[in-house]
């Protein structure tokens, strides 16, 4: 056994050339599947979860995000039982200085400042800001990544002019730069402001876009996401409550049956390298049919020669698998990297990376491909006669 | 003197096997390439086939979207007293007020629900877009009917001729089918004007307008009036231009595909130069013999370049007619500008082929020329000698 071992290693080692572009085509092929691997969970399962996203839960209109929620829902929602706290958010979607410049284009809130700390711990915010935000109206605050594009320091006007659903010009001040680990461009101001500017008998004026609902702990948001919907179902406005993370995922339907897409390629990337694998073995196998032969002779049994092939295709998929595990988490730094300045929901690609399941998967199916590639010559090697093996001229 | 073209083939069908499995890996590469192509090609053609040249549409200053953008009710008339409007045969200036907005019902890929574009119209509005109704009948002014697109109707069960689906304020029963040529519009619901703009609080306003010029000289007179007209408020773009550039939203799959077909080609690459080298070390005595011939090195260097460029553009063609079947796919894609999906047909055109084919030309070089340089360098007595 153990000169079968031996023979393996020597084996591989022989061909060295033909070995490391083995190793580097399988690297390559494995790699892309790890990156697939990421992008899937990241698209679908979202990735990792902050403590304070696990307890959210984003309640918004049934039939879709752009029909309006009335103010009043908030104190009922506040009374189902597992509730901690509330907050509404109203999407502005005014224009800032030239809106033909993308660089002008963020996305801005109105909310009420007091229970946005409150839910979002997420949101790092120096005490003295926070005060000045609760305490002035005309008062806004912006995302480093925001503040930082634009130039802004503490104490610059920022006028919006307001869109279609809400044609007002509000005129804030910047009085707190945050840091959120989204690292979006993102800049929030006082609901009272933007109701004080809509005219008196204005209907807009009690209307908010969604609500954002902090349950007590993650294992409450199913019951708690249940509840809400069905206290407003049989209202004017009925509501679609869902985890944040799942209101997330949402947005990936937006780029079409992605599921599909990443399974088709899965697919094809498999093949190839259960093809290449298969084709650099089947080439080895037979340039040494003599060498079987003379193994054979030497009292080797079939099994032996067949692991010995076996042995030799695992030892080439483990090396092209760890190299390309290397690969994977490289390219999901990269890829993450690059996405950081993207818009909106694609952000959600910021958090790509590799966990131990995917990286496990990936060395799984480099060797599962490596015993299934050597089974037809492997098979071969071991049924060739002793005297057919060394007769054999190639 | 180049060695004849037949050897390469002779030796490619001598080692099927071989050929076969080292064209696979580049078959798919060159298969998710062209699909990737073809999806985002098929994306461009809907939105090229939207609008109409001589249309301006006409949106809040600022505003890039109709679904974001707000025109007051007195615009309407300021715009249908701008010169160059063109009129039609009744007499009524080409000026058609629409309200935008978005319902979400379940589709066939998205059974939690997917947004479509919601559009209050007045017949005016009908008149200017090349539209035609399949089924069924118009929507009545005044009722709570709409017609839905054909696109619709294919990819969203619930939403069939003579049913009813809810968005707004409550039901609304669709009474006709209409087909918009390969376009955006198939991707709509359409209803009277005021009775979606009241179901969504909208009675003094509208999302955009869409007017036509008289002529493409007047296009962009009338274009550059409504953008200076200070009591309008307001920006024109030409209605092709709109749509063209939502085909942006084809850009993070095209981008994956692209990056897919890249690391496979790459590793497809390395597969084909192993090949080519075990194809050089079989035919020392070959390469010997055809040294001894007179056949230069660099004969023979082109020699082994083509065959590996041969196995490459062989497997190419086999990857484009792979993915020929998508052409009777249809799928669909959500626009960032609509916020809701556009349905489109995948395109495999001679353009996305010819890509496919160029990309394993560059494969089938770069695969096979380390191979190829190492056979030409073979020293003809050691090459006699060996295997």
């Amino acid at each position: 056994m153990r000169s079968c071992l031996s023979l393996v290693l020597r084996n591989t080692l022989r061909n060295r050339r033909r070995s490391s572009l083995t190793v580097a085509s399988m690297a390559v092929s494995l790699g892309l599947l790890g990156v697939l691997l990421a992008l899937y969970r990241a698209l679908f399962y979202g990735g990792e979860t902050t403590p304070g996203q696990a307890k959210r839960i984003v309640v918004h209109h049934k039939i879709a995000l752009t029909q309006e929620l009335p103010v009043g829902d908030e104190q009922k929602i506040r009374q189902v039982p597992g509730v901690r706290a509330v907050i509404s958010l109203r999407w502005f979607g005014g224009t800032y200085k030239d809106p033909g410049d993308p660089k002008n284009r963020f996305g801005q809130f109105a909310i009420e400042p007091a229970s946005l700390v409150e839910v979002y711990p997420e949101l790092r915010i120096t005490e003295p800001e926070k005060v000045a935000f609760v305490a002035q109206k005309t008062a806004c605050i912006a995302s480093r990544a925001l503040a930082d594009r634009l130039g802004w320091k503490r104490g610059e006007r920022i006028p919006l002019v307001g869109a279609a659903i809400l044609p007002v010009t509000v005129d804030l001040t910047l009085v707190g730069i945050f840091d959120n680990p989204e690292g979006n461009a993102v800049l929030y101001f006082n609901r009272d402001y933007l109701r004080d500017s809509l005219s008196a008998g204005d209907s807009r004026r009690d209307m908010v876009q969604q609500y954002y609902v902090e349950a007590d702990d993650k294992d409450a948001v199913p019951d708690v996401a249940r509840q809400i919907d069905a206290m407003f179902d049989e209202s004017s406005y009925p509501t679609k409550s869902e985890p944040e993370q799942a209101f997330m995922l949402s947005f990936v339907s937006f780029l079409g049956n992605l599921k599909l897409f990443l399974a088709v390629i899965f697919g094809a990337v498999t093949l190839t390298i259960l093809l290449i694998s298969g084709n650099m073995l089947s080439m080895s196998v037979r340039e040494r049919t003599r060498e079987v032969g003379v193994l054979k002779s030497l009292g080797f049994s079939s099994g032996e020669v067949l692991g010995m092939v076996v042995g030799e295709a695992n030892l080439i998929a483990l090396a092209g698998g760890l190299v390309g595990c290397g690969l994977a988490a490289a390219l999901c730094v990269a890829i993450a990297g690059a996405m950081r300045s993207a818009p909106g929901f694609t952000s959600i690609v910021r958090g790509l990376s590799v966990s131990p399941l995917i990286l496990t998967i990936t060395l799984g199916i480099a060797l599962l491909i490596g015993s299934l590639s050597a089974l037809a010559p492997g098979l071969s090697a071991a049924r060739t006669s002793i005297l057919d093996a060394l007769r054999y001229n190639g | 003197m180049a060695i004849p073209l037949s050897y390469n083939f002779r030796n490619l069908m001598v080692r099927k096997t071989t050929t076969v499995m080292t064209s696979a890996g580049i078959m798919l590469s060159v298969a998710v390439l062209v699909a990737s192509l073809a999806l985002v090609n098929g994306l461009r053609t809907v939105f090229a086939n939207t609008g109409h040249p001589l249309q301006l549409l006409v949106l809040r200053n600022g505003g890039t979207s109709e679904l974001g953008s707000l025109i007051p009710t007195d615009s309407f008339a300021i715009l249908r007293s701008k010169a160059g409007i063109a009129i039609d045969g009744r007499g009524e200036a080409l000026v058609s007020p629409e309200l935008v907005n978005v319902a979400n019902l379940p589709s066939v890929d998205n059974p939690k629900g997917m947004n479509i574009t919601v559009r209050g119209i007045n017949p005016i509005g009908i008149e200017m877009r090349s539209i035609r109704l399949t089924d069924g009948r118009w929507f009545r002014s005044g009722q709570r009917e709409i017609v839905i697109g054909k696109s619709v109707a294919r990819r969203y069960p619930t939403a069939k001729l003579g049913s009813r689906i809810r968005f707004g304020k409550g039901d609304w029963e669709i009474v006709g089918i209409t087909d918009g040529g390969e376009s955006a519009l198939n991707s709509e619901i359409w209803g009277d004007f005021n009775q979606i703009a009241s179901d969504y609080n909208r009675q003094d306003s509208a999302s955009s307008v869409l007017v036509r010029a008289t002529d493409p000289v007047t296009l962009d007179a009338l274009k550059h009036s409504i953008k200076d007209d200070r009591r309008l408020n307001a920006n024109a773009i030409t209605e092709r231009d709109y749509y063209a550039n939502q085909t942006v939203s084809g850009a993070p799959l095209e981008f994956l595909g692209i990056f897919v077909a890249v690391a496979m080609a790459i590793g497809s690459g390395f597969a084909t130069t192993n090949t080519m080298y075990a194809a050089v070390a079989k035919r020392s005595k070959e390469i010997g013999t055809l040294r001894t011939l007179g056949f230069s090195e660099a004969s023979i260097l082109l020699s082994f370049l083509t065959e590996s460029v041969l196995i490459a553009v062989l497997a190419g063609a086999l990857g484009c007619a792979l993915v020929l079947p998508l052409n009777w796919v249809t799928s669909g894609i959500g626009s960032f500008v609509s916020f809701s999906e556009i349905a489109f047909r995948f395109r495999v055109d001679p353009k996305t082929i010819a890509s496919g084919v160029i990309f394993s030309v560059v494969l089938g070089v770069l695969g096979g020329v380390l191979p190829a340089r190492a056979a030409a360098k073979k020293e003809i007595i050691a090459a006699l000698r060996e295997g």
